[in-house]
């Protein structure tokens, strides 16, 4: 019984030593990489900034777009947004814990076009500028929208798909159907093939949340289902490198001409290895720095366009290392 | 039978003498759903019947199913784990910290990532049994730390192996012709699990516990102790899922991994182990993660969308519970 009981104290201190060690760990980890809080205190206009996510790569070239913004313009600007892009209610708290803080402005990138409504309501009346990024609200309060035209965007991706397979069957890895872009990057897509190349039938389109693993399988899946499939266009990051591995595991590359969405490494890399034939890419970095400086603009009093555009540029083997496509490519 | 020193110790309704039918019923059963859903698909789509699909299949529930395993020995014993998802993801950055970052030689880097696997799991335990915090919690907070330090640690950037000479060979290489390593390994995991599970005061501990606990305790076996073990082990899975993901796509991505501890435990439970513990397979977890992966494969093949892949999913668990429950009443 005795020895019973000095394992356990043994068992007991190492526990608490282990959680101890792991509060700490945290607590530095936080310390060094937290981000930058709010300083009422300052004489600088602040913006608070409220995106889709953080953990993207996109999110922040985004971010970096809008610390240029900042540091250019001596505004001081926070940056947040929740772990995944499903968590439209996490996203509207934070939207909320902005708003109390006052800010100058607020940029809100809508993780759901309807959602925020009441709140923008509320922000205006507070007479706190809103400036839509990313994605634009079913709402007047916005004073202007800074994004991609991404029906235009992914028409584009439709126009080197068809010049690139010329005919037969394709398949679309989407990776939502319940936002706007995701919508919109579908969309713009297929009406361009169905109005511009009667021999292309897209055969199949799904959605696998922008997965990696879950796309690829998806991919697999239509590939067998459809043998003689000529393309497949990957709607984001994560579908996009999803579609190459299913292309690489199956040992189909050079047989199908696959088209993504967005940057990052493993596209980039692919795109070099031939394994995607070219992808479209948006300008993050541009976009975090117009809705910056939109919101400085908004706060001094002066006219904003309504609508943004913040560009997109297709990119392939040929132009991937131009000095202009390697300034909007995020790894 | 060898499992007498354990099984004796619950209750007397739940002892010896039908455990091994009922085990064998269970997998049958489970087995059988298999096959049927095989068999439909089969008939539905003549795309389906084929090896590159069924290789696709197999690879698929590679990951989920090495992360079933692990989850399998804590709900043996009536816990829960819920940190095997973004436990799994911080275990592929902490691989890519060690042979990308770090450099470190490729057999040293993925003994670290199942170290960390091994060190969440620990954690995991002694949380549960010194801090008596219930698994369902200590988990959670698992789940949400591993996360946490996953972004940190990354940076939120997706860590790049392919400076890494053969890391991608651990998941994508062929040891033997044909069949992905991933799933050897997947394979081999289990073989090597249901051995812990059967054979190892481990795996007879578990069940134990599961069962009934206090009658194990008033047994004599330090119950406290061997949580911290059985977690550490379900750790060890999670390790091992973490760098079979981060191999297949040569890179760690520590966005990835939320929502993949649901899959896992759905495996489970469709293999027929029980949420309330003291009951389950290896083989069953192995079953219910290819019943998953079948199912969802077979509907994209017909091009269902993945609203309804998810209801399909749904169903069969309510099916699957609900024909353990139906067994069980009969035995009763």
């Amino acid at each position: 019984m005795n020895v019973n009981t000095t394992t356990r104290t043994r068992f007991a201190r190492v526990a608490a030593a282990t959680a101890a060690a792991v509060v700490v760990l945290a607590l530095g980890a936080c310390a060094s990489g937290g981000g930058t809080e709010p300083g009422a205190e300052g004489d600088r206009p602040y913006v608070a900034l409220v995106s889709k996510g953080f953990q993207h790569q996109f999110w922040q070239a985004v971010k970096q777009g809008a610390d240029d913004a900042a540091a250019e313009l001596d505004v001081e600007v926070t940056f947040e947004g929740p772990e995944t892009e499903t968590e439209v209610e996490k996203q509207l708290t934070m939207l909320q814990t902005a708003l109390d803080k006052s800010p100058d402005a607020i940029g809100y990138a809508a993780l759901d076009s309807e959602a925020s409504i009441p709140m923008m309501t509320d922000a205006s009346s507070r007479g706190i500028p809103v400036i839509a990024f990313d994605s634009g609200v079913q709402s007047d309060v916005p004073v202007t929208t800074v994004s991609t035209d991404n029906l235009a965007a992914s028409a584009e991706a439709a126009r080197h798909m068809v010049e690139l397979v010329g005919s037969g069957k394709i398949a679309i890895i989407g990776h939502d159907q319940t936002s706007q872009t995701g919508q919109q990057r579908v969309e713009g897509f297929t009406a361009y093939i169905e109005e511009n190349a009667p021999d292309i039938e897209i055969v199949d389109t799904q959605y696998a949340a922008g997965d990696q693993l879950k796309s690829a399988d998806a991919a697999k899946a239509i590939m067998q289902a459809h043998p003689d499939l000529a393309g497949i266009y990957g709607t984001n990051e994560g579908s996009a490198i999803g579609v190459v591995k299913a292309v690489e595991e199956t040992g189909r590359s050079g047989e199908l001409t696959v088209i993504g969405f967005d940057s990052g490494q493993a596209q980039m890399d692919a795109i070099r290895d031939g394994l995607m034939a070219g992808a479209i890419t948006q300008d993050p970095i541009r976009m975090g720095y117009e809705t910056v400086a939109a919101a400085v603009a908004a706060i001094n009093g002066e006219e904003v366009e309504p609508v943004i555009d913040s560009g997109f540029y297709w990119y392939d083997e040929t132009n991937i290392d131009d000095e202009e496509i390697a300034a909007v490519l995020y790894e | 039978m060898t499992t007498t020193s354990s099984t004796t110790t619950g209750p007397a309704k739940r002892s010896a003498p039908r455990f091994g039918n009922r085990q064998q019923l269970q997998q049958l059963l489970a087995f059988a759903g298999l096959v049927v859903i095989f068999g439909f698909f089969s008939f539905a789509s003549p795309y389906f019947l084929d090896w590159a699909n069924v290789k696709g299949i197999l690879l698929a529930t590679a990951v989920t199913g090495i992360m079933a395993l692990g989850a399998t020995f804590v709900i043996a014993t009536g816990g829960i784990d819920l940190s095997v998802g973004t436990g799994m993801t911080l275990c592929s950055v902490m691989t890519g910290v060690f042979l990308a970052n770090m450099g470190l030689p490729l057999f040293v880097g993925v003994l670290g990532g199942l170290a960390i696997g091994a060190l969440i799991g620990l954690l995991n335990g002694l949380n549960v049994s010194y801090l008596r915090l219930p698994p369902f919690i200590a988990t959670l907070a698992m789940m949400m730390v591993a996360q946490g330090l996953s972004l940190v640690i990354s940076g939120t950037a997706p860590i790049y192996f392919s400076e890494v000479g053969g890391f991608d060979q651990l998941a994508g290489g062929e040891l033997i012709p044909g069949l992905p390593n991933a799933v050897l390994i997947f394979f081999v995991a289990a073989a090597i699990a249901a051995v812990v599970l059967s054979k190892t005061l481990t795996g007879r501990y578990a069940l134990s516990i599961g069962s009934n606990e206090e009658a194990t305790a008033i047994s004599g076996v330090d119950v406290r102790r061997w949580k911290v073990v059985i977690y550490t082990v379900a750790g060890l899975f999670t390790g091992l899922a973490g760098i079979v993901m981060a191999s297949r796509l040569n890179s760690a991505q520590p966005g990835l991994g939320l929502g993949y501890e649901l899959e896992a435990i759905a495996a489970v439970v469709i293999g027929g182990t029980s949420l309330r513990g003291g009951k389950a397979t290896i083989l069953g977890t192995v079953i219910g993660a290819l019943i998953m992966a079948t199912l969802t494969n077979g509907l994209r093949i017909m091009s269902i969308p993945q609203e309804w892949q998810k209801v399909a999913v749904g169903i069969v668990i309510v099916l699957a519970v609900y024909a353990d429950i139906l067994r069980r009443g009969k035995e009763a």
